[in-house]
């Protein structure tokens, strides 16, 4: 009987920090994740930035964080927005929390190619 | 009015011993748990305690005259029954401020649990808590970065992060030692971790060590686009030898390096942190030794102490326990003194083992870490009970994965987001855990094994140390 390896070859994978090892979110689960934004009291806020320039600290707001923003639709037009402006651009959001001044929470919507 | 010198012994509840007190703000409190010598009343055995970590000696002396011992002494204002024990006790001490030098953890603990713990008329003694008054902790620096500069500089944002324990803990050589770090980190995991054993050795000297891990750590970084440290061991034999491999770490352009403060010891952690702080590092705290002084419910000192002790002296991350894993950790009591490292404020709540109102001020905060049997299925419980400011650390349940530690680390980080997005969503992640993990492997082959190798496991064993109820 000829050997059969049970071990699968773990491929290294490019990813863009928290929910890169998760299937891209359907329109629902971004929703999801707005309302928990703003259920926190944080201001969303979308960034770009080109693929080339991932790891850089500071990636390009798009506008202005939108400080006190509660409907969902308005951030979800927004991301879109930010995408069809730079298309080739990662888009993300950040849920920022003036309070620590930190990201309560950060995920890339829309990956550029 | 000046007093009159009296040799002899006095009974020191007759000094010590002043339910009147009303303690002050600045003053240090201490909540000890005494358990006394048959036939000793409990306001002798208290103001003993507070005597001997104070002022006190056993016999009057002239020179106690020289000065005016009311400002100086500790003073027991408070005892309380201990629920569920007729034996023992709480009493409540308050410490003046001047008692201790600024910024020295080292000098509050030999002052407090010094003598004192070995005393005859005590047959256990078990200090619970401390109240570190603003004016002593303002004295302090703290945490070389805190939580949200760590996140900063590590750019990991709205998870708890992800670490791994190389092992075997011991026997490596530099250049395979490495190459576990490289597996892990391009998995997925933000971190690995020098084993607390390794420090030295003849089979992997720290130079060789830190130089491999450097290339693993840089390689994967660049591999996956994601930012990845290795926690460097920089424990020694002396603070020369600990300074230099912290050094060395640094001109590697390593993000952090690690310390064992309890074996190390108080003075070297607080000049390690501050040496962190000046030069831009992040300072990871091992706690080796720790359940030789905290597990015992009677005697010694209770981990929300030494917890409290570590986030003044310094550190960016400190191991706190599981609850869930193969280690001692008891749940309400963990939260109690996480909140201890994270919070700016921390209520007093006896039902999470926390005696006093605690105000931490400005001081930055310390990431939980949790580290000891756990596996994949453990995520949901995990998530839920540390919070998003924590590091869940791996070390069977990365390496033991059946394709090997690079494809464990990618099971731990799809499990880790699963349940990250779930908790978000809004579901409830430890009631619908198993349900959430089993809907992430069908994206994930290396999550679907890995389930499937723990499934059996469990470490359900009744705590020793539990909160008194």
């Amino acid at each position: 009987m000829p050997f059969k390896s049970t071990v699968g070859d773990y491929q290294t994978v490019a990813t863009l920090e928290t929910f890169g090892f998760l299937p891209p979110m359907t329109q629902d689960e971004i929703y999801d994740q707005i309302a928990y934004i703003i259920a926190q009291g944080w201001s969303p806020l979308v960034e770009h930035v080109h693929p080339s320039n991932s790891m850089a600290t500071y990636w390009s707001y798009w506008k202005l964080p939108f400080f006190g923003e509660k409907d969902l639709g308005v951030i979800v037009n927004e991301l879109e927005s930010c995408h069809r402006a730079y298309p080739d651009h990662h888009v993300r959001l950040v849920g920022y929390d003036a309070y620590t001044q930190s990201q309560g929470s950060c995920f890339v919507v829309f990956e550029g190619r | 009015m000046a007093k009159k010198y009296e040799s002899g012994v006095k009974e020191y509840r007759d000094t010590y011993w002043t339910p009147d007190y009303i303690p002050l703000d600045t003053d240090l409190l201490a909540c000890f748990k005494c358990t006394g010598q048959e036939g000793v009343p409990r306001e002798e055995v208290a103001a003993a305690v507070a005597a001997e970590s104070s002022t006190g000696t056993w016999s009057a002396v002239w020179s106690e005259l020289l000065t005016d011992l009311d400002f100086y002494k500790g003073r027991c204002y408070r005892i309380e029954d201990v629920p569920g024990d007729k034996e023992a006790f709480y009493a409540f001490i308050a410490y003046p401020l001047d008692l201790f030098e600024e910024g020295s953890i080292t000098n509050v603990l030999t002052s407090l649990v010094g003598n004192v713990f070995g005393f005859k008329a005590l047959r256990h003694l078990r200090l619970e808590d401390i109240r570190f008054p603003m004016a002593f902790i303002k004295t302090c620096m703290g945490p070389p970065n805190g939580i949200v500069v760590e996140r900063d500089r590590m750019n990991k944002y709205g998870r708890p992060l992800l670490g791994c324990t190389i092992k075997p803990k011991l026997g490596l050589s530099g250049k395979n030692y490495g190459r576990v770090v490289y597996e892990c980190l391009r998995g997925g995991l933000d971190f690995t971790k020098d084993d607390e054993n390794i420090n030295s050795q003849p089979f992997q000297r720290w130079q060789n060590r830190f130089e491999f891990v450097a290339e693993a750590t840089n390689l994967a970084q660049q591999e996956t686009g994601e930012k990845k440290g290795h926690y460097l061991n920089c424990t020694a034999a002396t603070p020369e030898e600990m300074y230099e491999r912290a050094e060395f770490a640094k001109e590697l352009g390593q993000p952090i390096i690690m310390h064992d403060y309890i074996t190390g010891g108080f003075t070297a952690n607080t000049g390690l942190a501050k040496w962190c702080r000046k030069n831009g590092m992040l300072l990871h705290i091992h706690r080796a030794m720790h359940a030789v002084i905290d597990r015992h419910p009677k005697h010694g000192i209770h981990f929300r102490v030494l917890a409290k002790c570590l986030r003044l002296s310094g550190g960016d991350q400190l191991h706190t326990g599981t609850v869930v894993g193969k280690l001692e950790g008891d749940r309400q009591s963990t939260l109690g003194y996480i909140d201890q490292l994270r919070e700016s404020f921390v209520p007093e709540d006896r039902s999470r083992g926390n005696f006093f109102d605690q105000d931490w001020g400005s001081m930055g905060g310390v990431f939980a870490v949790a580290s000891g049997g756990i596996h994949c299925w453990h995520m949901p419980a995990l998530v839920a009970i540390f919070g998003d400011d924590s590091v869940l650390q791996f070390g069977g349940g990365t390496h033991g994965h059946p394709w090997g530690s690079a494809a464990g680390a990618a099971a731990n980080r799809v499990a880790l987001e699963a349940c990250v997005k779930a908790r978000n969503a809004g579901r409830e992640i430890e009631r619908e855990g198993r349900d959430i993990l089993l809907e992430a492997a069908k994206h994930s082959p290396e999550l679907a094994i890995a389930l499937e190798t723990w499934k059996e496991i469990k470490f359900e064993f009744d705590t020793v140390d539990k909160l008194d109820t």
